[in-house]
């Protein structure tokens, strides 16, 4: 396993691919918006490591969730960026619909009041 | 993970490595926009990125497809070692390459001869079926299988049904020219029946095959086969329908056969119809034994109840003519087998040596890699103790040999194309009729051969220097490893099978030489030396009737014995040693009467001139020779041979006594003479000989003209067939060489699998005394210390040389012992390749084995002489 992962904010396995998809609902991205965009919305609660990061869009790639491009960034820099793609609309779907049965569940355990905020442990 | 990304991983890697560098300027710039000063805003976001080897490290294994991987690092790896060592691999390298290639060569040649069905529709339902006499004469030499007789052929193929259909062929000879008196060209040709292309499923490429009405006597069909119709004819499709000379004689060109056909072999340039130019009355006979009968089997009917009709035939026509030499017995053999008759002993022993050269080519390597092992205990151990599995280090260390056999391999069969066209050209006996080349199944063997050859090379080291034993030279004491040991005890045995492997390759090599000098040196029974021998055909058109021919032939013996440097000159059918020619029975006048069913007397036939015997120097024993006088209308006479005087007229003298032949004109013949005897070819028993002269005008299939010379019998081919050109330029000349080279010719065998395995045992003896040369200098490396110790404590350097001396010869022995005792056995199998030479030969196994001795202790010689000077001080601190 790479070392990058062993953070406070590890995320749960899984969930990184999922919010990586749900990201790019608003457009196109490359890798540094993406782990931003995930930081800012999480609150800096959440932190991308690059070591997983990476990896995961590598994967999305390779399962055609996602497309890759190359373009110029805001900054006119050049930037890889990545794309939903249709498979990958669906299956952020699928995966939403898990995710929200699986932080339901985890509250009732907890005896808490159903809430999506299981992104921490 | 795919295989697209696997072969695209470096670009991969690149692009996310520009991918982190984009996302490193960004943050950089983000950081610098929040105040930090630029130095400060670069440090924080590589921070942030964390280490990016490591995410393309991950990246990459996410990409790999991990066997391939391991495989390829360990070829890889493999390749530099032995890219680091240029001699070992060179010669481990080239050891290979000879041994793969003979084989490959070898197994093409078997595959196209005894393997590969014949390009007949349904081969496998073939077979030849031939006459098998009963008598033990003919059963002694392994003799069964006798041409088949006209008048039985068309009696098996009336009378049985056990086989779909029958067909007959015989050889046949013509001089070839076209209608307008074209150059002459003398070609071999085949008679087959008219249905003989249907039997076999020969389709013709151009026009038709024969047809029933033309297989008659007088029928003057033709089918060209493809070499002659590209070579001859340009290809020209219009050549069918038109008209071509043979022997004078017009002949319709019908069709033409496919490329492919060969049958029964390549020099058969045209066939015609079976009865074409066959006096009608021999076709009647039981007796005259030319053909050979294939037959095509029914699919409901088996083998031997197809047989027992025609054998049942066949024994009916024996009781039927009981005075005259009709078998009792049909023999069958396959059509495969028939072709490969005389090359199959020969090579399935060549292909048994070549098997033996690549297990010592093996060996050898294995060897070399258990050394190379040693040198590399450490490094495997190392990698042991970091957790390699054993499966991993047999892996690695197995691709070494991989890469060895694979480059060994690659130019082996290179090598082979080569020694497989070599061997097709020089081995003459070698029958074509299936085409011998590399094909796609050749180099599927090749490529069996190398995985094999690899394991067996490879494993053994692989797993001798990978075992537990390996970790014991992590320990800082150990001097000397155990595991060295054990690795030299594999290697001593190793070195003991290539030895023994070695002695019955020589032992082997040493009788077939033994046996072909003892062929070489056989006296035939005449002059051989400055002799030119050719070949003559008088076309029956033109020298038809007695008169005619014997003009010729006074002519040409006058003008050729006028020739300056010319000696002598005999003319005659069939020279000695040149071929059996056929043979004939006869009854003796004198002789009461045989009973019914006994073997008849039987001869060779041959016929010579007045000055053939002083020509040729066949010493006259009594009586005397032919003159000039004894011609058909003058009484006929004939000159036996002592042999035939021996067997038939024992106690006896046989001048003045009649034979009665009655194959040959069926007349009386006075014995005037007896002539010493001469071999019909080398390495085959005396027959019985008799010769008629050749004025009486009666053997007509051709002449063998022979001229002795003053030197060099070539240098006068050319003014000889001058002369005869000039006496008639449409003769055809064939087969033009010196007596020696003909009767070489006929030892193809012997000479091939004779030089062949002795340049595989000798190849073998090579890599044999290389492996106990590094056996010897390997052990000496590892006792250095205790040689030193030895020393120190006052051994004398000559005790040290008989020490490692007699450690290296051990083997040696030991591998001479066992060897011998297998040869022993193995060269039973061999016997009957063996002319004039016990299978147990004592010269020749005391001379392989003072070889093998003298070669080992050279080998031995050089390390332990090295070991012996070792300066004890150093060795003791060599460690």
């Amino acid at each position: 396993m790479p070392r990058g992962s062993q953070s406070d904010g590890e995320m749960l396995k899984g969930t990184l691919d999922m919010m990586i998809l749900r990201t790019l609902v608003m457009g196109d991205a490359h890798g540094h918006t993406i782990a931003k965009v995930i930081e800012r919305t999480s609150e800096d609660v959440l932190e991308v490591e690059q070591g997983s990061l990476y990896p995961a869009l590598h994967r999305l790639e390779d399962r055609g969730w996602v497309s890759s491009h190359w373009g110029t960034s805001e900054n006119n820099r050049k930037a890889k960026f990545y794309r939903l793609t249709a498979a990958g609309r669906k299956q952020l779907v699928l995966e939403t619909s898990r995710w929200r049965q699986m932080a339901r569940a985890i509250g009732l355990v907890m005896g808490e009041e159903a809430t999506a905020d299981g992104g921490a442990q | 993970m795919s295989w697209f990304r696997f072969f695209r991983r470096s670009r991969a890697d690149e692009e996310l490595r520009e991918e982190m560098d984009a996302y490193l300027a960004e943050e950089t710039a983000e950081n610098i926009a929040r105040g930090m000063t630029p130095g400060e805003a670069r440090r924080r976001a590589k921070i942030k990125l964390g280490n990016p080897s490591s995410v393309r490290e991950t990246l990459w294994r996410q990409n790999t497809v991990s066997l391939v991987d391991t495989v390829g690092r360990d070829l890889k790896y493999a390749a530099r070692t032995l890219r680091r060592s240029p001699g070992f691999s060179l010669i481990a390298i080239a050891v290979m390459a000879l041994c793969i290639g003979a084989t490959t060569s070898l197994f093409t040649v078997v595959r196209s001869v005894l393997l590969r069905p014949l390009p007949f529709r349904d081969p496998g339902r073939l077979v030849m079926l031939y006459e098998h006499f009963r008598d033990a004469r003919s059963n002694g030499e392994g003799f069964n299988y006798n041409a088949v007789a006209p008048a039985d052929y068309y009696d098996w193929r009336a009378q049985t049904h056990g086989f779909e259909d029958m067909a007959a062929g015989r050889g046949a000879g013509f001089s070839l020219t076209g209608e307008h008196g074209e150059l002459p060209e003398s070609v071999n040709a085949s008679g087959g029946t008219w249905n003989f292309f249907s039997v076999l499923g020969v389709q013709p490429v151009f026009g038709r095959t024969f047809v029933e009405s033309e297989d008659r006597p007088d029928g003057s069909a033709v089918l060209l086969t493809w070499n002659l119709f590209e070579r001859r004819f340009a290809g020209d499709a219009s050549i069918v329908g038109r008209q071509i000379h043979l022997d004078g004689k017009p002949y319709t060109v019908v069709g033409v056969l496919p490329q492919g056909f060969t049958y029964p072999d390549a020099k058969v340039q045209l066939w015609v119809p079976y009865q074409s130019g066959l006096p009608p009355e021999l076709l009647n006979h039981h007796d005259y034994h030319f053909s050979l009968v294939v037959a095509r089997l029914r699919p409901d009917v088996s083998l031997a109840s197809a047989l027992s009709q025609v054998s049942a035939v066949q024994y009916r026509l024996h009781l039927e003519n009981l005075n005259a030499p009709v078998a009792e017995d049909v023999a069958p053999r396959t059509i495969n087998d028939d072709l490969a008759r005389n090359v199959k002993k020969p090579l399935l022993l060549l292909m048994c040596a070549v098997g033996c050269m690549l297990l010592i080519g093996c060996l050898n390597v294995a060897n070399l890699l258990v050394a190379r092992g040693a040198a590399r205990q450490k490094e495997v151990a190392i990698r042991g103790a970091l957790g390699a599995q054993r499966l991993t280090l047999i892996r690695a260390q197995l691709m070494e040999s991989l890469l060895i056999c694979l480059a060994g391999g690659g130019s082996g069969v290179l090598l082979s194309l080569a020694a497989t066209k070599w061997m097709t050209s020089a081995w003459k006996e070698l029958p074509s009729a299936a085409g011998i080349q590399v094909d796609g199944v050749v180099l599927g063997f090749a490529c069996v051969l190398v995985l094999l050859t690899a394991l067996l090379a490879g494993l053994l080291p692989a797993i001798s220097s990978t075992g537990k034993a390996v970790y014991a030279s992590l320990q800082a004491s150990s001097r000397t490893a155990s595991g060295s040991l054990s690795r030299a005890t594999l290697r001593k045995t190793l070195l003991t099978v290539e030895i023994a492997v070695t002695v019955v390759l020589l032992i082997g090599a040493g009788l077939l030489l033994r046996s072909f000098a003892r062929l070489r040196g056989t006296d035939v029974g005449c002059v051989t030396d400055n002799v030119l021998t050719l070949f003559l055909g008088l076309p029956a058109q033109k020298y038809g009737t007695p008169e005619k021919a014997n003009a010729f032939d006074e002519t040409l013996l006058e003008k050729l014995r006028a020739m300056p440097g010319v000696r002598a000159v005999a003319l005659g059918y069939v020279l000695p040693g040149e071929g059996n020619g056929g043979d004939d029975v006869f009854n003796i006048r004198e002789h009461p009467p045989l009973k019914p069913g006994a073997p008849l007397p039987d001869a060779l036939i041959r016929s010579a001139d007045p000055g053939y015997f002083s020509a040729l120097q066949i010493p006259l024993l009594s009586g005397r020779f032919f003159t000039g006088d004894d011609r058909a209308d003058r009484g006929r006479k004939a000159i036996v041979s002592n042999r035939l005087a021996r067997q038939y007229f024992p106690g006896e003298d046989p001048l003045g006594k009649t034979i009665h032949v009655p194959a040959h004109n069926d007349a009386d013949y006075e014995i005037v003479g007896v002539v010493a005897d001469t071999l019909w070819q080398v390495g085959k028993p005396t027959e019985p000989t008799m010769y008629f002269p050749i004025l009486e005008g009666s053997l007509n299939y051709g002449q063998a003209l022979a001229v002795r010379t003053d030197s060099d019998p070539l240098a006068m081919s050319v003014p000889v067939q001058k002369q005869i050109a000039a006496l008639d330029p449409e003769l055809s000349v064939s087969d033009v060489q010196t007596m020696q080279q003909a009767i070489g010719d006929s030892l193809g065998n012997a000479r091939f699998s004779a030089t062949l395995v002795f340049a595989f045992a000798v190849l073998s003896l090579v890599l044999a005394s290389v492996g106990l040369y590094g056996v010897l200098s390997y052990l000496m490396t590892q006792r250095t210390t205790e040689l030193g110790v030895r020393m120190a404590l006052g051994a004398q350097r000559d005790q040290v040389l008989r020490l490692m001396l007699f450690d290296g010869l051990r083997p040696a022995i030991v591998g001479l012992a066992l060897g011998s005792a297998a040869s022993a056995g193995i060269t039973q199998l061999i016997v009957s390749m063996l002319y004039d030479t016990e299978p147990l030969d004592p010269a020749v196994f005391v001379a392989v084995n003072v070889t093998l001795l003298m070669v080992a202790i050279l080998a031995c010689m050089i390390p332990a002489w090295r070991a012996s000077r070792l300066d004890p001080m150093k060795a003791l601190r060599a460690e």
